[in-house]
């Protein structure tokens, strides 16, 4: 019925997966996005192998904004640390599969940036604009 | 109300479609549209007049020069200032505001004195003065807002003493849309030895507004928000105060003479204008106050009173909402924040541009009062002269849509 909500957002919005918090988590991160309001929450629990076990994302905000984090906690489940290091903005917005504006594109992003600060222990730095 | 079929026809930017829905414009809180009279009076000198002001020796320079300074009458004719040197130019009412936090702010408040400003404003009349206490070492403090969305007036009288220098408060909240009793900040500031400065972004483009009456000290403006062009604003002081201030910027236009050793400053207001003024937009402001005049701001006023009266009771209705701001229309204008239950206001305003309606989603620049709330974010509508009754159904049915949507 609408683009921008299509139905798989609008489900991981009212369903999200992997949503909470963990306990010992080996990598952890929270950023937020003062301008709307976004907040994000990454926990990750890597293996001896480099493996993610486990992932939970927790926050508040946007349609946009919790369900890309929570289509992001299902890509890199079980995947290794390289493999997520690897994920790219455009890997985000094809999962989302929505054009975006550069307001509501640094909602779809922030899970990304709080996953890579997770990994690499500091915000990221990548370009979020276009 | 006002015909706003009328109206509408001088606003040429109404009249288009918005993802095949006609445009519905509640966004002039952020920043109104543009009669053809302004756009036409900014369009008319850069092609047959533009030259610079004040020094020109010829046609087009006094041209200029002329529509430059009556566009200044105008403003302060607008706002009963007692005189036209009373009138500051500026890019909006943000760099007003900072000129007064620098050449008078900076200059009298010192560690020993008190900053007070209410809990509702807008960071630009909250950050400027911020900066001042930290250089300076005063304090600042807030005026609590009450359950009613009004400041509590026995707090602020708690807080006004003796080392009050500056009370600095809005006409109008640009979230909640209460308007503040000025007169009474007023006498009770002076009656402490305060100044006060008005941030009037919002109240000036939507109340009556005297300035004689009120006795402000200081009065800042945009206007982009009164029907204006961006980069247009202006600061009023009175005039014994302007006087004694130092200038904010220096350079070119605002000297007397200039030597070696250094400089004597222009006389007011041309102290405080350095540098090649905005004269398109000046003029554009000018026409503004001229259409706004012509409306009657009384009946400026009394429309946005029946939009906002119609708004609260069809919202109200609408299930799972929550508005932020005082009931009563007398005591707020047409700029009202609500949230959706489950709903980010992004969302909201998302899903409304799909509708073609066009609000404002955020903190609104004022993220400490949202935090009070305790809320992220709030959608807001705000109302002005070319807003119609049937819009606000339209509203109410796209935030049906929205509800719906994300319902399941």
């Amino acid at each position: 019925m609408d683009d921008l909500y299509r139905e798989i957002i609008l489900d991981h919005y009212r369903n999200p997966r992997n949503k909470g918090e963990l306990e010992n988590p080996t990598h952890t991160f929270q950023d937020d996005n003062p301008l709307c309001g976004d907040r994000i929450r990454i926990d990750l629990k890597v293996n001896g192998d480099g493996a993610i076990d486990q992932v939970r994302f927790n926050g508040e905000g946007c349609a946009i904004s919790q369900a890309s984090a929570s289509m992001l906690t299902e890509m890199i489940s079980g995947k290794t640390l390289e493999e997520a290091k690897a994920l790219s903005k455009q890997d985000i917005l094809d999962a989302l599969g929505i054009q975006l504006g550069p307001v509501r594109i640094k909602c779809a992003l922030l899970p990304l940036k709080v996953l890579k600060g997770a990994i690499y222990g500091l915000p990221a730095t990548f370009d979020e604009e276009g | 109300m006002l015909d706003s079929c009328i109206i509408r026809q001088d606003f040429p930017i109404l009249h288009q479609s918005i993802n095949g829905k006609p445009l519905v414009y509640l966004d002039s809180a952020a920043s109104s549209q543009k009669p053809l009279a302004v756009i036409q009076a900014m369009d008319e000198y850069y092609r047959s007049y533009h030259a610079n002001v004040h020094r020109g020796i010829y046609q087009l320079s006094e041209r200029a020069t002329e529509a430059y300074e009556q566009a200044r009458c105008k403003v302060a004719q607008f706002i009963n200032a007692d005189s036209w040197r009373e009138i500051v130019f500026t890019r909006n009412a943000t760099e007003a505001i900072n000129l007064v936090a620098y050449a008078w702010g900076r200059r009298n408040i010192t560690a020993k004195d008190k900053i007070l400003v209410t809990e509702m404003e807008h960071h630009a009349n909250l950050v400027p003065w911020q900066q001042v206490a930290a250089e300076t070492g005063a304090q600042l403090a807030y005026i609590p807002i009450d359950e009613r969305f009004c400041c509590d007036m026995g707090a602020y009288d708690a807080l006004l003493d003796e080392r009050v220098k500056l009370v600095a408060i809005t006409q109008m909240s640009n979230v909640l849309g209460t308007i503040l009793p000025v007169r009474e900040f007023v006498t009770r500031a002076h009656a402490a030895g305060a100044l006060v400065l008005l941030d009037g972004a919002q109240g000036v483009p939507h109340l009556p507004t005297d300035v004689q009456s009120l006795d402000v000290d200081f009065l800042a403006a945009s206007g982009h928000k009164m029907l204006g062009p961006t980069g247009s604003g202006f600061l009023y002081g009175k005039r014994h105060l302007l006087e004694q201030m130092p200038p904010f910027l220096t350079g070119g236009e605002m000297i007397r003479r200039v030597t070696w050793e250094g400089a004597e400053w222009n006389e007011l207001p041309h102290k405080f204008e350095a540098g090649t003024p905005s004269i398109a937009e000046a003029i554009g402001l000018g026409a503004a106050v001229d259409y706004l005049s012509g409306l009657g701001m009384e009946n400026v006023r009394q429309h946005e009173v029946e939009l906002t009266r119609y708004a609260l009771e069809r919202l109200s209705q609408v299930e799972g909402i929550c508005i932020y701001g005082p009931q009563q229309v007398d005591m707020r204008g047409g700029a009202i924040a609500f949230n959706l239950n489950g709903l980010h206001a992004h969302d909201v305003a998302a899903i409304l541009d799909r509708e073609g309606i066009a609000i404002r989603a955020g903190h609104h620049c004022a993220m400490p009062l949202h935090q009070k709330m305790g809320v992220m974010a709030t959608a807001r509508a705000s109302f002005y002269v070319y807003n119609e009754l049937t819009e606000i159904d339209r509203l109410v049915e796209a935030l049906d849509t929205a509800r719906r949507l994300f319902g399941g």
